[in-house]
């Protein structure tokens, strides 16, 4: 907190401490009869501030640690995760823990990667800020950007408020191939909600804006953070519904992105060899035109999903997920890969608590050449998404069902706000749909997108 | 029960927690709270035959929190020392610009809630590995016998043992122990090139025996089984506004997302609610009636007591069509002057507590469930859902079917895939013409997500006709 020094016992630890402990757990694995382990150690600190109308709303300061243990005894496996690092209860948490893999059956394919694809180099990727922001700060940057949503429009009347948030944190990772991992890493986000409400129906509107960023010098100024929120929550005032009819439909960057992440999570290894996704099977088929190209960067710098290393130790990098048009990668670890005869793609994710799964890193559409303005005047009636609720989304079959709101194309223009109406589709035939994409690919996030444009979709509303 | 409070289970004493209590109720804070947590949770999953996955997670720690006004100040500890729960209480009470206190706060009560919703022992919620592996088994094995079509089965069985103590400054400090479970089954059923999904599960705070008492775990497997058969056969979903029929259950994911969230108090209180100012308003049809109930027996959305340790209650919501309350925490009913109904809840010690919903249902009606079928000529009969969400300031929201049916001169003739419901929450219970005589509870597998907090919740309702609503299908009507 601002005028006193908490002097933080974790972070500033001697380095080496998640290492050994690491280490220690490790041995006390293979002690207790594991014949292959691996663990993951975090800690880290969190910030956050929330200010509503101008004065403080929430304050929030904490200090976390977590140790995730994955032991095999033979082909047996299981997973656990404690908070407590005190030796007992460490040695009784190694102990349930092989005793949890001794009651499940033996899978013939589990088992740490191969010795030697181990990540035998780690990156510097740029992941940490160690600027410390105390709280009196982060209450006048928060403060600074609710007020210039305050300021843009008479009709912005009320907020959720603004929140911003700093965390810092260390992950080692390390297993008994004898590898050993360790990053640092930061965030600093800023986000506002303002509500415009409507000065004759008094009817309200919500929206937001925020910006994240690894580094705090990197963010967007607060005063332009809630200019943008308040702009699109006044935008919104007298949404109406339209009638239900195909059109073509342009989602923004926001929804794009959650078309993405809809890709992202059909190419997992895991819910593949199961047959739970739309795209099994479909590895070298086409999914969408040739100007489509669909990257997974483990490696970019100062990305927000990078990491030198993945959940088991593998190196990342880039990947390729759709060529041209044509599917060309799964995400991978080690064990789904293997369930689809592929090699792991450097995708483990490993929260720890959690099994091991896989998960994205910095995944994004490469972006087009056209401005949102050209994919705007090339529809002549027709929907641009700028929001999208609920889950309809069945990831076996592709079906896709969702609220949306927006605003309704007319010859090229932004003609007026709309709300309450679904889009449905297939997402195959989305992709497939494609017409044109936008140039404006922007991270504010690990998945991205720029604007995009699908031929046609089902509106539905009156 | 041989403890008053499970105190010692964290390692401290109760003079370090009344003494931290002190530290953080200075002079300007006017509430403040110790909330001790432990939880140990236990999955066990299978797939394709094999239960080959088994994970286990133990936390620990404490949140402690300060509330000034309308601020509120707060931090978390996973260790328990006395110097991390003085650290914690200083952070707290910045907020409210004083120094520390040296006294400790008297807290006369010490109790156990007044009843026991959920009398599971420890012994009883500790299962062994091996009977859950059998459990998944016998699942995988009648999924697979209700048609050759079923390709894949995958089942999980998810347990969790909370012990909490609550230590307030407005002298309570009682403790409780929360066992929560959840068995889930979920089949992939493949004809040609056409394959389709269907889910089905059921738990809430009870023991193990749960499962097997009328073969509720192989009812879940068959009924998984037969949602991802029909889902073969089933047609487009039609798009458009026409009237829908919902059945009784967990349909009342409805009730949850188009006016539970619009009630919770925080955003009342903010004036960022569509249900802002509208108490004693009519919001609904005469024939609907809402609750918001957390002291059902056993059931996954049950509390003793919420997380600031006021027992949970049964809260009139909507009565006869009319706007009666909202669902309150500490923080809201003191700054909006309304009763504290016992909705505060949070999904750990690292989370602050929100006003969150229990078990919320439309009570009863007395209209037949057949006929309230054949009032429609031409609509959508809507059996399971997947999941909702709703945006709060505007009352838009949307929930999207998981077993629907077209409703045809009355009669229920083909099974609609990909349905998604989207209305206006002030404006949609206005539209309700029915409410069947049939109420029924969720099977107990809700959860419900809030910034960024989940917490366990149920639903129910009673058959209902609403006489319309935009259905967002791919067909057209």
């Amino acid at each position: 907190m601002s005028r006193e020094s908490h002097k933080d016992a974790l972070i500033t630890q001697a380095d080496g401490s998640l290492r050994k402990l690491a280490h220690d757990v490790l041995g006390m694995a293979i002690q207790s009869g594991a014949t292959e382990a691996d663990v993951v150690v975090a800690d880290g600190e969190n910030l956050s501030v929330q200010v509503r109308l101008g004065a403080v709303d929430r304050l929030s300061k904490a200090r976390e640690k977590r140790l995730g243990l994955r032991i095999f005894v033979g082909k047996r496996s299981a997973s656990s995760s404690t908070s407590d690092f005190s030796k007992d209860s460490l040695r009784r948490f190694v102990s349930e823990t092989c005793a949890l893999a001794k009651a499940v059956v033996e899978d013939p394919i589990s088992g740490l990667p191969e010795a030697a694809r181990m990540a035998t180099e780690q990156p510097e990727l740029d992941l940490y800020d160690d600027t410390r922001l105390d709280t009196d700060r982060q209450i006048e940057l928060a403060k600074r950007a609710e007020a210039a949503a305050l300021a843009t429009d008479a009709r912005i009347t009320n907020s959720e408020g603004a929140d911003f948030d700093s965390s810092w944190g260390r992950v080692v990772l390390g297993n008994s191939h004898g590898f050993v991992g360790e990053y640092r890493s930061s965030s600093y986000s800023l986000a506002v909600s303002p509500i415009a409400v409507d000065p004759v129906s008094g009817s309200m509107q919500r929206d937001a804006w925020y910006d994240v960023r690894r580094k705090f010098r990197q963010m967007d100024a607060p005063e332009a953070i809630g200019t943008e929120a308040a702009k699109r929550a006044v935008r919104r005032l007298g949404a109406r519904k339209v009638g239900t009819k195909r059109v073509p439909v342009v989602f923004d960057q926001e929804t794009a992105g959650s078309l993405l992440g809809n890709l992202c999570s059909a190419a997992s290894g895991y819910a593949l060899y199961k047959g739970a996704s739309f795209l099994a099977g479909q590895l070298g088929k086409r999914l969408a035109p040739d100007w489509f190209t669909v990257y997974d960067d483990g490696r970019m710098v100062g990305g927000l999903g990078s990491r030198p290393f993945d959940g088991e130790g593998l190196p990342t990098g880039k990947n390729t997920i759709v060529d041209k048009g044509v599917l060309s990668s799964y995400l991978l670890d080690t064990y789904s890969g293997k369930k689809l005869g592929l090699p792991s793609t450097g995708n483990a994710s490993r929260s720890v608590g959690e099994s091991p799964s896989v998960g994205p890193t910095n995944f994004y559409l490469a972006p087009g050449t056209h401005s949102v303005e050209h994919l705007l005047r090339s529809v002549k009636d027709g929907l641009y998404v700028t929001e999208l609720i609920g889950f309809g989304i069945n990831m076996v079959t592709g079906d896709y069902s969702r609220g949306a709101g927006g605003f309704w194309i007319e010859n090229g223009e932004l003609a007026y706000p709309v709300e309450e109406i679904t889009i449905a589709g297939n997402l195959k035939q989305m992709f497939a749909d494609i017409e044109l994409i936008g140039s404006d690919l922007v991270f504010r996030g690990r998945i991205a997108s720029p604007t995009l444009k699908i031929a046609q979709m089902m509106v539905a509303g009156n | 029960m041989a403890q008053l409070i499970p105190l010692d289970s964290f390692g401290v004493t109760e003079h370090d927690v009344l003494a931290a209590l002190g530290r953080v109720k200075v002079r300007n804070v006017d509430y403040a709270d110790l909330y001790f947590e432990s939880c140990i949770s236990e999955s066990v999953s299978m797939e394709e035959s094999l239960v080959k996955r088994a994970t286990k997670s133990i936390s620990q720690g404490v949140g402690v929190r300060a509330t000034a006004g309308e601020k509120t100040g707060f931090a978390y500890s996973d260790d328990l020392t006395r110097h991390d729960l003085e650290l914690a209480a200083d952070t707290a009470r910045y907020i409210a610009n004083s120094p520390g206190g040296a006294q400790p706060v008297p807290v006369p009560i010490h109790a156990r809630p007044a009843r026991d919703l959920y009398p599971v022992s420890h012994a009883q919620a500790e299962v062994p590995t091996a009977d859950r592996v059998t459990l998944l088994n016998r699942i995988d094995a009648e999924a697979r016998r209700y048609d050759p079509r079923i390709k894949n089965v995958m089942a999980s069985f998810n347990t969790e043992y909370k012990i909490v103590v609550v230590a307030t400054s407005d002298g309570t400090l009682i403790g409780d122990v929360q066992p929560l479970s959840r068995l889930q089954v979920t089949c992939i059923a493949e004809e040609g090139k056409n394959r389709q999904i269907g889910s089905f599960g059921g738990g809430g705070r009870i023991g193990f025996e749960f499962y097997s008492q009328e073969d509720r775990y192989l009812h879940y497997a068959k009924e998984a089984a037969r949602i991802a058969i029909l889902n073969l056969s089933a047609v487009d979903a039609p798009a458009g506004v026409m009237p829908v029929v919902l059945g009784g259950g967990w349909p009342g994911i409805l009730l949850h997302e188009a006016i539970g969230h619009g009630l919770e108090a925080d955003f009342n209180r903010k004036k960022t609610s569509a249900f802002s100012n509208l108490l004693g308003k009519r919001v609904a049809s005469d024939v609907c009636t809402i609750v918001d109930d957390g002291t059902l027996p056993g059931r996954r959305g049950s509390l003793n007591m919420d997380d600031e340790g006021t027992p949970t209650g049964r809260t009139m919501l909507i009565e006869k069509g009319i706007l009666r309350g909202y669902i309150t925490d500490k923080l809201n009913a003191r700054l909006m002057g309304i009763p504290v109904t016992g909705n505060g809840r949070r999904e750990s010690y690292q989370s602050i507590v929100l006003p969150r919903m229990t078990n919320t249902f439309m009570l009863a009606g007395d209209s037949q469930p057949e006929d309230v079928i054949k009032s429609v000529n031409k609509g959508l009969y809507a059996v399971s859902f997947g999941g909702g969400q709703v945006d709060i300031t505007n009352g838009k929201f949307v929930f999207s079917a998981s077993e629907a049916y077209l409703i045809e001169d009355g009669k229920i003739t083909k099974p609609v895939k990909g349905a998604t419901l989207i209305g206006s929450g002030p404006d949609i219970l206005t539209r309700v013409s029915m409410v069947g005589h049939d109420l029924k509870l969720d099977e107990g597998i809700g959860t419900c997500g809030k910034e960024g907090q989940s917490v366990p919740v149920g639903v129910g309702l009673p058959t209902i006709r609403i006489d319309e609503i935009t259905v967002g299908g791919t067909a057209s009507h």
